[in-house]
């Protein structure tokens, strides 16, 4: 047998085929960098990240840490803008998930009327682009709530109009009581589960549960702020003439963000928990239901545990979406991270720099979720064979 | 021992043996529980909890029902020419849509501020799209692999030169700052639908290729574009580019927005296509290379076929959260369908209170029309597969 | 085990054999009579299609039935609206004394005194096999999960594989994957065990290891409602055989005699296809 050519050689081609693609791509990119280093220094644009010292000068409308135009850097402005992507996805997850459950229970109703709304529930809201239902939220409907004069006052001492939501402040004495507050809700709830898992055996666990919620879950927060000193107070909001004066403001940029991701993605749960509740295969339930279990003990530990297995990979690909999805920000103004990074790169012109950290921070994110994802799919996949 | 013949009774049968005698004759079952009334009781009431339910919905429907009508057809104002046409007044408080005013803006929002001259052209190149889907959607058409060169290669570049002008033919150029508005749309979703396939299955491909530094690159890349919203791709696209082509290019600012569309959706087909080459048994694959076929030949003829047929459904979803992503080249200064009911809601000619929401609600309705009849296309090539596969 | 050809059917109640221990694992009330199951002009539709029609039968305690036919007949059906695992329209079914209503709490009572053994064992996947026993007695009897997981061990012992307690069920084959679905039934101490074709899925090695289980499991006195087309374990442990067909209950009768001289048309026919 003689020597193959090695033109025909299946190995030598692949890595021929690879050194070439190797040197395209290594060429184009030489190209991109050299032409990207002469139109920046023509523009007197300087490379590096040291612009993240540089003072921002421009004003962030909300922010939960410290932050203040003319002491705060740009590295600074892209902290607080990080924070509020976080704050609106965190909550916007735990609201999604609510009701994404409730509606994909609910495309499963035996009841014709409950599963045709959560079905058209579902089509709507996933066949119109997020973007779209976004702005409807905010320049169709929270735009259209009263002026200052005529705002609205709920129960509790909210009050509701265009520029916001203005909620009560706690005022706290100092930081102990916080401490102390977070504390027993901390202990409460180790607690309720010490409890709870006592109660499974008993019959009427209904009855103890809620008991033992109510001693527990409220006596100790209780406990612990007569513990902590003078009981606090209420900051409430008052209605000026221009503004309102003290309590918190809920901006309605956010409250706009909230409500637009929470029910696009909702849709989308839906789906997914829909799927996983019917991956279950309907003897589960027959075997369980023939061996005497009730509804609820047959969905609780036979339905559900099964289910949560094919739910939880899609699931937490929904909330990541639900975080990228929150860079649609931009569009209503609320200073979420991409928001905030299209403001520093307008005035500072760092392209490269900027765009390259906010991909890095998004592609964390789903680092992150992967990793995760692969530990529970080792974890808790069904032991076969 | 003799059988003991019992005639039909409803005694229960303890007796050692029993032969029937007599067929039991055909009965219908009992009223209340078919029909009409029976699919009532079970579907609407079948306990106590979920008849008050039931009712409780129909109370919530009819409330939502009769709001729409109200607002879409009965309180609507259908004819105008200005915001007077839509403003409360004292014999009509109410208002309902201002559809008058979609009706004045509808040509802005098609075409966007493309020269009314030209306007024709822009009818044509949605003639000739229409045509190509149609072709290639209809299964039974005559010749689809014509079909397909049409779409994927005589279309792009027939609408290009259509659309962007072609002055040795006489077509003035027009450039791509006038086009606007479901033209736009139109032309971001159609690129996007005709690159993201083709380089979709390439990355697939390279993402299962055995060469570690192709699978390295598409992995890479795949991923790369996946991890990230689809706006900081746009704005990548939009603002990076520039910087790293030579000065004298100056890509355009539609072009740049297509690249980045075409660049995302592609990394997700990528994953699409990757899926349906994963359900195909390894047994297709060793038995196309038995036959002597060639790595190509068989991902032609054999592989991508049947990949592609699988995951039809898929993809067409992947077509629909593409044309739902159109939506975002609004934030790199592209006037699409959605970017034009803005301007046109912020019209002072029209500024009254139900612009806004009336806006809105077209654009929603448009945009459910074409994603439903997609999903329902999707739907309906996912049934004809499977019966494909019954016996 | 099996039994003889030349062995008698048992009788429906067996007394205690030498040195064992019934006190903590009583048997059905034997010896007193009484009716397990009483069906009653049962009549089932599904839409227009009338699925079970006027089924009459009396399960006596201990006894054991085995229900066969053609596919499409209706067995399977019957059995689960005794359970009410199907809803029926017309007729009467009283189980141990218990009129069997739409009433929940009447069903779920039903339920605890009825086992059920599906063809497709139908097993717990996320709960180990000790799990899958001790469940329904903490559960629904609110047993304490020591005792409860000493009854499994029992009834894992009785049905031959306790040393597969902390195995999952997709660990293990087909036969003992059905032999643990039979043990999780008997853990709730049922004065019924209804088998929906327990065989009829397992390969063919596996089947020998379930219809053992079956007798052991009747010569202890178990009332028993079989759905299947095992023949040989028809005639060896039934007392009465019911042959069904097209929803009609068509002939019932002892098993010597139902295999020797069937009476019906259709029986006749059944078996010739069945028995070759």
């Amino acid at each position: 047998m003689g020597a193959v050519p090695f033109y025909r050689d299946p190995k030598l081609r692949g890595l021929l085929l690879q050194a070439v693609l190797c040197a395209a791509i290594g060429l184009l990119a030489y190209g991109a960098v050299h032409n990207a280093a002469e139109n920046l220094a023509r523009a007197n644009i300087a490379s590096g990240f040291g612009f993240l010292n540089v003072t921002a000068g421009f004003d962030i409308s909300q922010n939960l840490i410290d932050y203040s135009p003319q002491a705060s850097t740009y590295g600074r402005a892209f902290l607080v803008g990080l924070l509020n992507t976080l704050l609106v996805a965190g909550i916007g997850i735990v609201f999604a998930t609510i009701l994404g459950f409730t509606i994909g229970i609910a495309r499963l109703s035996k009841n014709f009327l409950a599963e045709r709304l959560a079905t058209g529930y579902v089509e709507l809201i996933r066949n119109v682009p997020l973007l779209l239902q976004l702005l409807f939220w905010y320049n169709a409907v929270l735009k259209a709530l009263p002026e200052m004069a005529a705002s609205i006052v709920l129960p509790g001492g909210f009050i509701l109009n265009n520029r916001g939501l203005f909620t009560p402040r706690p005022l706290f004495a100092d930081g102990g009581q916080i401490v102390a507050v977070l504390g027993g809700a901390v202990v409460a709830a180790v607690l309720f589960n010490v409890a709870t898992a006592r109660v499974e055996r008993l019959q009427r666990a209904i009855v103890v549960r809620i008991a033992a919620i109510v001693v527990i879950i409220v006596g100790i927060p209780v406990a612990a702020f007569l513990a902590g000193g003078a009981p606090f107070a209420f900051e409430y909001p008052e209605i000026g003439r221009f503004n309102v004066r003290g309590g918190s403001e809920v901006l309605p940029e956010f409250v706009a963000l909230l409500l637009g991701l929470s029910i696009y993605t909702a849709a989308f749960i839906a789906e997914v928990v829909r799927a996983g509740l019917k991956s279950v295969s309907p003897g589960q339930t027959e075997a369980a239901q023939a061996l005497g279990l009730r509804r609820m003990q047959t969905l609780r530990l036979i339905v559900i545990p099964q289910a949560m297995r094919v739910i939880i990979p899609p699931l937490t690909n929904q909330y990541l979406n639900l975080t990228k999805n929150s860079s649609l920000a931009v569009a209503i103004g609320y200073p979420d991270l991409v928001q905030i990074a299209g403001t520093v790169l307008n005035i500072s012109g760092q392209a490269v720099e900027v765009v390259v950290i906010t991909m890095a921070v998004y592609l964390s994110f789903s680092l992150i979720t992967s990793l995760v994802m692969n530990i529970y799919n080792a974890r808790y996949a069904l032991v076969e064979r | 021992m003799d059988a003991q013949t019992l005639t039909v009774s409803a005694e229960p049968t303890s007796a050692r043996a029993y032969v029937r005698a007599t067929p039991v004759p055909a009965m219908a079952p009992p009223a209340t529980t078919v029909g009409a009334l029976g699919w009532v009781r079970t579907n609407l009431f079948p306990s106590v909890g979920s008849g008050i339910l039931t009712v409780l919905l129909l109370v919530l429907l009819g409330w939502i029902a009769m709001w729409l009508i109200e607002f879409l057809i009965i309180d609507a104002v259908w004819t105008g020419s200005d915001r007077e046409a839509c403003l409360p007044t004292a014999e009509r408080p109410d208002i309902g849509a201002c559809w008058a005013y979609i009706g004045d803006r509808f040509a802005y929002i098609v075409y966007g501020s493309y020269p009314i001259a030209g306007r024709w052209r822009v009818d044509v190149f949605f003639a000739m799209l229409a045509f190509g889907t149609a072709w290639l959607l209809w299964l039974e058409a005559p010749r689809r692999d014509i079909g397909s060169i049409y779409f994927f290669l005589f279309l792009p570049v027939a609408s290009f030169v259509l659309l962007h002008g072609f002055e040795s033919i006489g077509l003035p150029v027009v450039d791509t700052a006038l086009w606007g508005g479901v033209t736009v749309t139109i032309v971001v979703a159609a690129v996007g639908i005709v690159v993201s396939l083709p380089i979709g299955v390439v990355l697939a491909l390279g993402r299962r290729s055995r060469l570690p530094a192709i699978r390295l690159l598409s992995t890479l890349f795949i991923e790369f574009v996946r991890g990230v919203p689809l706006i900081t791709v746009l704005f990548m696209a939009s603002v990076m580019l520039p910087l790293f082509v030579p000065d004298s290019w100056s890509p355009d600012k539609l072009l740049r927005a297509l690249i980045g569309v075409a660049l995302f959706s592609a990394a997700y087909m990528a994953e699409v296509v990757r899926a349906g080459l994963q359900s195909i048994p390894k047994g297709q694959y060793e038995a196309a290379h038995a036959l002597g076929l060639s790595y190509w030949q068989s991902l032609r003829l054999i592989i991508l076929p049947q990949a592609l047929k699988v995951t039809i459904p898929n993809i067409v979803n992947s077509y629909i959260a593409l044309f739902k992503d159109t939506t975002l080249v609004f934030f790199v200064g592209i006037f699409d369908f959605l970017k034009t009911i803005e301007v046109a809601r912020v019209d002072p000619k029209w500024a009254t209170p139900v612009t806004s929401a009336t806006g809105y609600i077209f654009a929603a309705l448009v945009y459910f029309v074409c994603c439903y009849a997609m999903s329902r296309y999707a739907t309906g090539i996912e049934k004809r597969l499977a019966t494909g596969e019954k016996r | 085990m099996t039994v003889g050809a030349g062995a008698t059917i048992p009788p429906p109640y067996s007394p205690p054999q030498a040195g064992e221990d019934r006190s903590k694992h009583p048997p059905p009330r034997a010896g007193e009579g009484g009716t397990a199951v009483e069906i009653t002009g049962l009549h089932k539709w599904f839409g227009d299609f009338h699925v079970l029609a006027d089924i009459n039968l009396t399960v006596g305690r201990g006894e054991r039935i085995v229900i066969c036919g053609p596919s499409g007949s209706g067995k399977s059906t019957l059995l689960r609206c005794i359970n009410r695992l199907e809803d029926f329209q017309r007729g009467e079914i009283i189980v141990d004394g218990m009129v069997l209503t739409r009433d929940v709490r009447r069903v779920d009572a039903i339920r605890r005194e009825v086992g059920m053994v599906f063809q497709h064992f139908n097993l717990f996947p996320h709960l180990t096999v000790l799990e899958n026993c001790t469940l329904a007695p903490i559960q629904v009897r609110g047993m304490p999960k020591r005792e409860a997981e000493e009854r499994a061990m029992h009834f894992l012992a009785r049905v031959k594989i306790p040393e597969q307690a902390r195995k999952y069920p997709n660990q293990l084959s087909g036969g003992q994957q059905q032999r643990v679905a039979i043990a999780r039934a008997l853990c709730m101490s049922p004065k019924l065990m209804m088998f929906d074709e327990p065989t009829s899925a397992l390969d063919p090695e596996m089947v020998k290891e379930v219809l053992d289980t079956m007798v052991a499991l009747a010569l202890d006195g178990m009332t028993m409602l079989v759905v299947t087309h095992e023949m040989t374990f028809a005639r060896q442990v039934a007392n009465r055989i019911v042959f069904m067909d097209a929803g009609q209950i068509i002939e019932v009768n002892e098993p010597a005699p139902f295999f020797a001289n069937p009476q019906h048309e259709r029986t006749k026919l059944f078996l010739s296809q069945i028995l070759h």
